[in-house]
């Protein structure tokens, strides 16, 4: 297990290494630069050229490389030009991270609280009246675009009900304590009830959002993942042995279910990432993916390649430890 | 398959569970936002403003984006203001001035009694410091990028050889300072009610050492002052900026020198995308947000919200570069071409109720605008028979247009471009169309290098000085539209400067309309298209916004109720 460990932690490292070049060039390619962005349509043709020789972009792509990396190396990744400008990058994502965290940890909530249950519902009822319509259903929710169904909540709860908030984490000038920079849990730690409530709903709708496209494939993933345990031959031994109804599903077939399942929902989590940004920007909810859709707009490029970076990372961590639960559940990858 | 049957009860009865959970919790968030819309109220209350960004930091020296200066006009008060709903200079913290008959030497008489939000004494020598301080600015505060404001108005430091505007200031007395310049310009005192140019505290700028700006990476990083201690005399007082939900709150300035404002608090949220910014005024989460899309003023005036039109203060232009096209150099192609453009009719189906067609690159209500400019009414044939006349007939022109962006003069970049080149089409001139994202090499694209023969561009007047548009144009011959690339590009620029160096208002405003006509007739540099209206939009309950053509509205007299 400590070498299959190792052998993993190794591939990560460059892998986020050839990543941060792609990105670093990628970004570097495109054309106008943090110069324009800074000077904006009140700049000249020779304001930008001093300004870019000040900040030692005319210098060779692979130098600004290097420079980039080893500032990197001490945690610098340089300060923002369109997001939130002048601040340090690293910042804004420690300040922001926290949100993304609880938005997407909240959709998956729903997702699995949702997904796994219905699943295994629709599977023991396959061919029935739920099954078909829950089926159904869960293409919607995999076919219809993040943006679309979070604009659509927002119209109806937020615009046209007034029920929930349509922006932001919290209400302006609700003067709540934050310790962790994760509102609810804030709300809690500091028996800030009213803070804690007003974090919460600022949650529902886009979570909600978010949810959807996770709850449909883990709806989908239990549901096939049931359907071909039950006609596995130990299932059937089991009933057949009188086992209570509790333990086989519990140990029979839930357990053996679940193997695809969490393959499924550590994918899902790269997933929610990347709905985060749409999500995040119609609700002005203020995390990396709103950063990350507003840094792409106004060119925000220390925004843009320590966040991508960082995306990357992630994805790639996340997938190092589904394998490694893979693992852990399962002996026989172990040893291959 | 008995025991199926009570642990699908156990699943079913889950599920009502966590709906049952929801709906408690939907009730609960509706008692829970009657309580914070924070608006309500009889006196006091909260006045919640969308913004489209962050703003960038919080002492508008260093500042070039409208949405640090709509905080920091709240926060801070200059020499002079605009009055409200005009261009014109006002007094502020300067009650009177006046200047020597050679616009040289200038003596400010100030308000007594004001004290910055530190509970330090604003007076001459305080004006002096601040005047002071922008000269001696060093190192990398001197970037274009930093102190844009100050190097387009005063140009030169005191450690630079170009020569500063500013010259000297003297306190005479606690309630008189005198400011000499080196030259005469139309700009001084119009350009001190500027949000740069605002009255800061010696005593905070020194204690945060507010001039300590560093170039970093590919930014610039900004001192504690910038950041967290801002320090004027206006009606608000910098309350904090809450990164982590994206609010910015101002609080009531008790002490304030003038009328004090009647709310508790006033908070900028900020709602990057502009659909979300409606929403968000639709759910009530914000009571206004500005520059709504001209599409819904209709839809929001129904809903019972107040859309504020400003007056139109901007031009919206056609930029050509005669660098790239030699055939561009001929002034009957260029004629040629604003014969081509419907604008009546653009200005019709395109802009927004109040917009005008421009017959010159100055609006109306700019002292030195000319009613007797050459006019080019729309005649495909007149196009036509000039561009043959020119030898121009196969004209074709690379056209720039911006995507993924919409400027006060400039709603939608796409349409406008689309009924412009039609036109020029109409007129048997082929257009190559070419766009790029604004920050993502339009802007560079078009000044540098002459990649574009024709661009969609425009400007946003900072004062109501005939220099701040087109002296900003076309004082310099190396500008955008490289007039330097035709003999008249340096006479123009040279008239431009003599007309600036003018002390006596009623010359100087002939000198311009002089040079307006010469624009139109002689020189068409750029196609001048339109004047286009802004709005803000607020909850009908909200009241005390005069709409300010310079977008400079101060919330002092707001009430929410």
């Amino acid at each position: 297990m400590l070498r299959y460990t190792i052998r993993r932690l190794i591939q990560l490292v460059v892998v986020v290494l050839v990543l941060s070049l792609l990105v670093f060039s990628w970004l570097r390619a495109l054309p106008g630069g943090p110069a324009s962005a800074l000077l904006g349509e009140r700049g000249t043709e020779e304001s930008r050229a001093a300004l870019s020789k000040q900040l030692g972009l005319d210098q060779p792509i692979f130098v600004q490389y290097f420079k980039f990396l080893g500032r990197a190396l001490t945690g610098d990744f340089g300060n923002s030009t369109g997001v939130q400008p002048g601040d340090a990058v690293v910042d804004i994502f420690l300040q922001r991270f926290p949100a993304t965290i609880e938005l997407s940890a909240f959709a998956m909530l729903i997702a699995i609280a949702l997904g796994i249950p219905l699943g295994y519902l629709a599977a023991r009822k396959r061919g029935g009246l739920f099954d078909n319509l829950s089926v159904g259903g869960s293409l919607i929710g995999v076919a219809v675009p993040v943006f679309f169904l979070a604009y659509l909540l927002k119209y109806v709860f937020a615009s046209q009900l007034g029920w929930l908030p349509s922006a932001g984490r919290q209400s302006a000038g609700l003067d709540a304590t934050r310790v962790t920079g994760f509102f609810v849990l804030d709300g809690f730690l500091t028996q800030e009830w009213d803070a804690a409530l007003n974090a919460l709903t600022h949650l529902v709708l886009p979570a909600c959002a978010l949810a959807t496209i996770p709850f449909a494939v883990i709806f989908r993933i239990t549901r096939a993942a049931v359907l071909d345990v039950l006609n596995e031959d130990y299932v059937r031994t089991a009933e057949s042995k009188g086992l209570l109804g509790s333990v086989i599903r519990r140990r029979h077939i839930l357990r053996n279910a679940m193997l695809p399942v969490v393959t499924t929902i550590g994918l899902q989590i790269g997933a929610l990432l990347a709905g985060a940004v749409l999500t995040e920007k119609v609700f002005a909810f203020p995390g990396v993916g709103e950063a990350l859709a507003i840094g792409f707009e106004r060119r925000d490029y220390p925004v843009l390649q320590m966040f991508i970076l960082v995306a990357a990372m992630i994805y790639v961590l996340v997938n190092l430890l589904v394998d490694l639960s893979y693992a852990l559940i399962d002996p026989r990858i172990r040893a291959r | 398959m008995v025991h199926s049957r009570s642990a699908q009860r156990r699943w079913v009865a889950a599920i009502g569970l966590t709906s049952a959970a929801a709906l408690v919790l939907t009730s609960c968030v509706q008692s829970e936002r009657s309580q914070d819309s924070g608006t309500g109220g009889a006196a006091g209350g909260t006045f919640t403003f969308g913004a489209a960004g962050a703003p960038k930091l919080f002492d508008p020296m260093f500042a070039t984006d409208g949405e640090t200066f709509r905080v920091a006009r709240q926060m801070f008060d200059g020499l002079t203001t605009f009055k409200p709903g005009t261009a014109e200079p006002a007094p502020s913290l300067a009650k009177e001035w006046s200047s020597t008959p050679d616009g040289l030497t200038w003596t400010f008489k100030l308000e007594t009694g004001v004290k910055f939000h530190d509970g330090s004494d604003f007076n001459a020598e305080a004006v002096c410091f601040n005047f002071d301080r922008w000269y001696n600015l060093k190192g990398d505060a001197q970037s274009d990028a930093v102190s844009q404001y100050y190097v387009d108005n005063f140009g030169g430091f005191s450690d630079k050889p170009e020569t500063s505007l500013y010259k000297s200031c003297a306190a005479e007395g606690a309630d008189t300072a005198v400011v000499t310049l080196t030259k005469t310009t139309s700009k001084f005192p119009d350009i001190l009610g500027l949000p740069s140019f605002s009255m800061q505290s010696p005593k905070a700028l020194k204690e945060f050492n507010a001039d300590d700006v560093k170039a970093q990476g590919d930014s610039f990083v900004f001192p504690a002052y910038a950041n967290e201690h801002p320090t004027g005399t206006g009606p608000f007082k910098f309350g904090k900026y809450d990164k982590a939900n994206n609010v910015v709150e101002l609080v009531r300035n008790d002490d304030y020198w003038g009328e004090k404002t009647k709310l508790d608090k006033l908070v900028f949220r900020i709602i990057p995308d502009e659909t979300a910014r409606k929403q968000a005024l639709q759910s009530g989460d914000i009571d206004g947000f500005d520059f709504p899309n001209a599409a819904d003023w209709d839809s929001l005036k129904s809903g019972g919200f107040n859309v504020e039109v400003r007056p139109a203060f901007n031009v919206f232009y056609v930029g050509i570069n005669q660098k790239r096209n030699p055939k561009l150099q001929d002034l009957k192609v260029r004629q040629a071409l604003l014969h081509a453009i419907n604008r009546e009719q653009l200005v019709k189906s395109q802009l927004p109720e109040g917009a005008e067609v421009a017959t010159q690159f100055i609006p109306k209500t700019v002292g030195g605008y000319a009613d007797d400019v050459q006019k080019y009414e729309y005649s495909v044939d007149k196009a036509k028979s000039l561009l043959a006349e020119a030898g121009a007939s196969d004209l074709t022109l690379k056209f720039y247009w911006p995507s993924e962006v919409s400027r006060p003069y400039m709603p939608s970049p796409k349409d406008l471009y689309g009924a412009i080149a039609a036109d020029l089409q109409a007129a048997g001139i082929k257009v190559e169309a070419v766009t790029k994202p604004w920050n993502g090499g339009y802007l560079t694209d078009v000044d540098q290098g002459a990649q574009a023969d024709l661009f969609l561009l425009g400007w946003t007047g900072d004062t109501g000085s005939a220099d701040n548009w087109v002296g900003t144009f076309f004082g310099n011959p190396a500008n955008r539209f490289n007039t330097g690339a035709s003999a008249w590009g340096a006479d123009l620029s040279a008239q431009l400067k003599t007309a600036d160096a003018e002390p006596d208002r009623t010359k100087r405003y002939d000198l311009y309309k002089e040079i307006n006509r010469k624009i139109m007739a002689e020189y068409v540099p750029a196609l001048p298209i339109s004047h286009s209206p802004p709005a803000l939009v607020v909850k009908n309950t909200v009241k005390g916004i005069t709409p300010s053509p310079l977008t400079d509205e101060k919330f002092v007299d707001v009430t929410v109720n």
